[in-house]
């Protein structure tokens, strides 16, 4: 398969929608395909569950602190995506990926990854907020405790930076050591993003943060989304256009293990490329 | 209006089935239970906390045999409560895509109803004969045969019940797997292992073919493992086939006490497990 990513748009089952365009698409898309020096750069990836294809040749490039949405229907790949950036499907022994992830410039697919200081650059928040059964503080503190020997005062520290960070420390100061699993959804969620942002990672995947919250707490965690993008490059998967609208800077729509479309957000709902993205936004179908 | 006078019936039908079928279930129970409440709770006094077990026609307890038990589980359980965790946690933790754990899985539910004669015999064999004597310590090694294939398989359960989510969690953190596994998953299941442990100490309790061939008995005071040591089940097995009244008395006593304590150990079990915190 062609490296180029654009030609890879048009092969199989786009052809048709390429056929009807109204647009010319590759004048906008192609100006986001290539970066200078992307965060992570994405050549030619496939990904298999087992014997199923979920992945088909994906080539992208992922700019330094900017948001990154992915969007698409549900299955279209998007969380499978994100889920190779830091290798965590890994935890199933018959999901495996082939191409190339560079971060930095490196092949982080390559065998001699080591996949923890991969996971400590990049890190990850889920769908379902995972507080661990242990205190706020311990939920924090067992990520540094990965890493760094800290004294007790700067691990003090480091927990309230990051509890800041996550805008989470005003509701939190006065119940560091009560157990984690008692604070609300919302709450929960942002003490992942904390203790996510603790060990100073590099990238921030985001898998669909907010569909399991209310939306005060959806609220909030976009705020911290576009707050923490001067400091990380975020890639959030969400299958809510207006929340990919609202957050991100990029957004990549995907279909059936194929990237459709992919510029800048702006481009992308008010002038899509194709008039598949255009039925898409629209409500169309998905 | 028909069809719905032909559903009511059927539900009521099938409520009355299953309760009465439920009722006579429980009704074993009862008269079980009360059985040995009305013939075992006169003989229950000090004497049979104090003292040890006496000759036929004079009067002693059960003291010596209470002990010899409780030592005897205590040591069962101590040997065979961590290898069941550890394999409890290979067989969910680290083998999930071997082929050896599927192996390992299903000779565990053998050992797990193999009948405890068999049990008895094989230590009987391995260490009785090669020690030359019977002792507690072969006792308590029958005990943790005994144990060990309850505590696989319910810790293996717990940890099941331990979401993935947890787990990816902490892999993304980049903990490595031992840590995710002492640190989260366990700390995660802790509630249900303990459980599983508690049920099987309360498996091992009232077993007695297992003793017979390898802790026997010992009519004295004794806390040496290395000795035949007196134990409840084995008492009782003695005393009530004996033709004495006494000794009798005292059967009907220790059943009591050995029901009891397992039911005892039964409901804590339950209880623990229902009041432990929810959460992943």
């Amino acid at each position: 398969m062609n490296r180029d990513s654009i030609d890879m748009l048009n092969d199989s089952t786009f052809v048709e929608n390429a056929m009807v365009n109204e647009h010319d698409s590759s004048a906008h898309t192609a100006t986001v395909r290539n970066f200078q020096s992307p965060k992570l750069r994405v050549e030619n990836l496939d990904f298999h569950y087992g014997k199923f294809q979920a992945l088909h040749g994906i080539s992208m490039d992922i700019p330094e602190k900017k948001v990154t949405a992915f969007i698409g229907p549900s299955g279209c790949g998007k969380s499978t995506l994100l889920r190779i950036f830091n290798r965590i499907y890994e935890l199933y022994p018959d999901q495996r990926s082939s191409g190339r992830v560079l971060l930095d410039g490196d092949n982080i697919l390559s065998r001699d990854q080591d996949l923890n200081r991969l996971r400590a650059k990049v890190g990850m928040v889920f769908q379902k907020p995972t507080p661990f059964p242990m205190s706020v503080y311990d939920n924090i503190a067992f990520g540094l405790r990965l890493y760094e020997r800290l004294s007790r005062t700067r691990m003090n520290d480091r927990v309230e930076w990051a509890l800041k960070k996550a805008a989470l420390w005003d509701e939190v100061k006065d119940k560091l050591h009560q157990i984690g699993t008692q604070l609300s959804g919302g709450q929960q969620q942002r003490l992942c993003i904390a203790r996510g942002i603790a060990v100073k990672p590099e990238v921030l995947l985001f898998d669909e943060p907010a569909s399991e919250l209310d939306p005060i707490s959806t609220l909030k965690i976009e705020e911290l989304v576009s707050e923490l993008k001067d400091d990380y490059t975020i890639v959030i998967v969400t299958h809510n256009m207006q929340q990919a609208a609202r957050v991100s800077d990029y957004t990549a729509l995907m279909y059936l293990g194929k990237l459709v479309e992919y510029s800048d957000t702006n481009t992308l709902f008010t002038n899509p490329g194709k008039k598949q993205t255009e039925d898409y936004i629209t409500g169309r179908y998905g | 209006m028909n069809l719905y006078r032909r559903r009511l019936f059927i539900n009521y039908f099938n409520l009355t089935v299953s309760t009465l079928m439920t009722v006579f279930g429980l009704f074993w129970l009862v008269w079980l239970l009360w059985t040995l409440l009305s013939n075992g709770l006169q003989w229950i006094s000090l004497d049979v906390f104090t003292q040890i077990t006496p000759p036929p026609g004079s009067t002693g307890g059960l003291a010596n045999a209470i002990v010899g038990s409780l030592l005897m589980t205590a040591m069962g359980v101590a040997m065979g409560a961590p290898i069941g965790v550890l394999a409890g946690t290979y067989l969910n933790e680290f083998g999930r895509a071997s082929f050896f754990a599927p192996v390992v899985r299903f000779v565990n539910d053998i050992l797990l109803s193999a009948p405890s004669i068999i049990i008895g015999i094989f230590i009987y064999e391995v260490m009785v004969v090669s020690m030359g004597h019977f002792s507690g310590w072969a006792g308590a090694a029958a005990l943790a045969l005994i144990v060990i294939p309850v505590v696989v398989r319910t810790t293996e359960d717990m940890l099941r019940m331990v979401p993935n989510s947890l787990r990816e969690a902490a892999a993304a953190l980049g903990a490595p797997q031992w840590k995710i596994v002492t640190h989260i998953v366990y700390r995660a299941a802790k509630t249900g292992i303990i459980t599983g442990i508690m049920l099987g100490v309360a498996r091992v309790s009232g077993e007695t073919a297992p003793l017979l061939f390898t802790a026997l008995n010992n009519q004295f005071w004794s806390l040496s493992l290395d000795q035949p040591i007196a134990n409840l089940p084995v008492v009782i097995f003695q005393f009530a086939m004996s033709p004495y009244d006494d000794w009798q008395h005292l059967a009907w006593a220790g059943a009591l006490l050995i029901t009891f304590s397992i039911l005892c150990l039964n409901i804590l079990a339950r209880v623990f497990l229902r009041t432990r915190k929810p959460g992943h």
